[in-house]
């Protein structure tokens, strides 16, 4: 890999495998996401899509592999230190901070990036009171273009489902990412929804100079919104291009639908 | 969108109103103490000044256990044996440190004399040692949860308690003055308590700590630091990955705790018509604290205030029927339990609560009350 190539990668991962006991849940992982790139991750279920997220965000360990941001190797190191460091997870089962409001679940992740420490948060100093009235202003922008800002009030728990994943991605935003990883955005949704959801995943990259990787079952969303694609089955990677390349590609066809006469009737019925 | 760093000059604010921000809830809080101690207290006699100095003392030690069973969500059933690691520190300097000084532990000077002051020392020296306490504590919680961590709490208030109660017997002030300060250490009293300490805790004083308490607490709460705690409390898992460092919270927040208790501990041991004994701060005491913690709400400031002061009083009114006290306490508690299972207020203050918001018209519930507030 040349110089230039490596300086506009921003999210870098050669080589990454994992096993579970005697599972090899991921074996030889590899990814470039460019600046400000749309990527996806696609596959059938337990094709490891999940574990490659843990991976990147330092919830498990590589047992090999590595992984750079921004050129710094970034594998080894505790998750809230690699979402320091500019990496933003979204997570397939929400996971917000139930009885917090909206508004509380992004001042949450925006206060992250405050520097006053305990002393001065408790004394109200100049500089504690400009940083949260900041967090405060920027939670408010984050809300508004999430559309769910008449919403910042009420208990985090009480939105509807696709405003828990709205309000996930303002999280995950607010932690000012230069990586953003979606587990799942559309998971569960209407077509309605699912339309409203690539608009608003599609706008992203430009409003927070933030460079996306997808995983989605959806296959007409990935297709439509990413520019690569990563096709994993049982931990392998089998195929990867364009959305027409993969889509073309046999083996992507046969780990989606079979190849044998019964495997075939199974995938239609 | 513009970062948080690139935002800060626009929000500037002047050092003047800041300081005047930051100090007017403590001044208003040293008022509050003042006209307790100069109004009430002649007014009201002894015996329900006593119950005031108790209900101070409670709100102190439960509010500080607040924070870390509340706001932190790390679930603490040895918080009394903070106040008694800082309690018995404390006793230790008022009435060593007596005897060193002026030749007697009885109560040395009048108000702010030099006995207030070595009192307001052992309160420090009490928080200090207290953190420290709770600093070790903090350690088994960043490996341990739920129930693993009420252990092993549990396991620390009781260790403390055996330690104090294998310590000798008290010094007299003749035997003080020859050992020496350093040669008092293990004289703490044992198994029969640390008597004969100065009175000094006066109502003034226990609601000056009260008033600094609730006022760090709120701010806590209102702050990013203090919404880490809540995020952990919340979905360690997420606030991890938001970049939250979930050992750090945890161990502030046991340390804040802890300090704060300690302060509670040091009001206790010189309260007047109290005995300083490792008895009084066991297991029980831990859960009276759980109890009023989780009856106000975990992590609501004002419902936890509530909750003590209330539990503080209706022993007091039971007394009559004390046969009877226990079964109908524990009673209130599981229909409370019943219709209220977030306890009072939930997560929430006061003012943030549907029937207070009705009563004073600041807009329906469920409306956004977040711009208000900050």
């Amino acid at each position: 890999m040349t110089a230039t190539a490596e300086l506009t990668c921003v999210l870098e991962a050669r080589g990454l495998s994992r096993s579970f006991g005697g599972l090899l849940a991921v074996d030889q992982f590899s990814l470039a996401l460019p600046d400000k790139g749309l990527y996806g991750v696609i596959g059938p279920n337990g094709a490891g899509k999940t574990t490659v997220f843990n991976l990147l965000t330092g919830v498990y360990r590589p047992d090999a592999g590595e992984i750079r941001l921004g050129g710094d190797r970034i594998d080894g190191l505790s998750p809230p230190a690699i979402a320091g460091a500019g990496v933003a997870r979204t997570f397939q089962n929400i996971r917000l901070f139930g009885s917090l409001s909206v508004l509380d679940n992004v001042r949450t992740a925006a206060g992250v990036r405050a520097r006053s420490g305990l002393f001065a948060s408790l004394l109200r100093t100049p500089r504690f009171l400009a940083e949260e009235a900041a967090i405060l202003e920027r939670s408010h922008e984050l809300l508004d273009m999430l559309g769910i800002a008449h919403r910042a009030g009420d208990q985090a728990n009480s939105l509807p489902y696709g405003e828990q994943r709205k309000l996930e991605i303002a999280r995950a935003l607010a932690t000012e990412p230069k990586v953003l990883l979606l587990d799942e955005p559309v998971a569960g949704m209407n077509a309605g929804e699912k339309r409203e959801m690539r608009d608003l995943i599609h706008g992203l990259r430009g409003k927070f100079d933030v460079a996306i990787l997808l995983i989605e079952h959806d296959m007409g969303l990935v297709m439509d919104l990413c520019e690569h694609i990563t096709v994993l089955d049982h931990g392998v990677t089998i195929a990867t291009g364009s959305a027409a390349q993969v889509q073309a590609d046999p083996k992507v066809i046969e780990a989606y639908l079979g190849t044998t006469p019964g495997a075939a009737a199974n995938g239609a019925r | 969108m513009k970062r948080l760093a690139e935002r800060l000059a626009g929000h500037r604010v002047a050092v003047g109103s800041a300081a005047v921000g930051s100090l007017w809830p403590v001044a208003c809080g040293l008022a509050i103490a003042w006209f307790l101690q100069q109004l009430v207290v002649p007014v009201v006699g002894p015996f329900y000044a006593k119950i005031l100095l108790d209900i101070g003392i409670a709100i102190v030690a439960a509010v500080s256990l607040n924070i870390v069973n509340g706001f932190a969500g790390q679930f603490s059933i040895g918080h009394a044996g903070f106040m008694m690691v800082g309690g018995y520190a404390a006793a230790w300097l008022t009435y060593y440190g007596s005897i060193q000084l002026w030749g007697s532990p009885a109560i040395h000077g009048g108000f702010l004399g030099g006995g207030d002051l070595l009192f307001l020392a052992a309160c420090l020296l009490a928080g200090v040692v207290a953190a420290l306490a709770g600093l070790l504590v903090g350690l088994p919680s960043l490996r341990l949860r739920g129930d693993y961590l009420a252990i092993v709490t549990l396991g620390f208030g009781e260790i403390m308690r055996v330690l104090v109660q294998r310590t000798s017997d008290v010094l007299s002030p003749a035997d003080a003055a020859r050992a020496g300060l350093a040669g008092t250490l293990g004289h703490l009293g044992g198994s029969l308590g640390f008597g004969g300490l100065p009175t000094y805790t006066r109502v003034f004083y226990v609601y000056v700590f009260v008033a600094i308490l609730l006022v760090c607490a709120y701010r806590l709460k209102r702050s990013s630091r203090g919404r880490a705690l809540l995020a952990v409390r919340e979905n360690e898992i997420a606030a991890e990955a938001v970049g939250i460092n979930t050992a750090r919270v945890k161990i502030q927040a046991f340390v804040m705790s802890a300090f704060f208790a300690g302060i509670g501990g040091t009001l206790f041991a010189h309260e007047l018509g109290t005995t300083l004994n490792p008895r009084d701060l066991g297991v029980q005491k831990s859960i009276d604290l759980v109890i009023m913690v989780v009856l106000g709400g975990m992590g609501s400031i004002t419902g936890v205030v509530l909750a003590a002061a209330i539990l503080t009083i209706l022993p007091e009114l039971f007394r009559g029927f004390a046969d009877y006290r226990m079964p109908v306490y524990a009673l209130a508690l599981i229909v409370v339990m019943i219709v209220r299972p977030q306890g009072l207020f939930g997560i929430n203050e006061l003012w943030d609560t549907r029937v207070w918001r009705r009563w004073t018209g600041r807009g329906t519930p469920g409306q956004p009350t977040e711009k208000a507030r900050s």
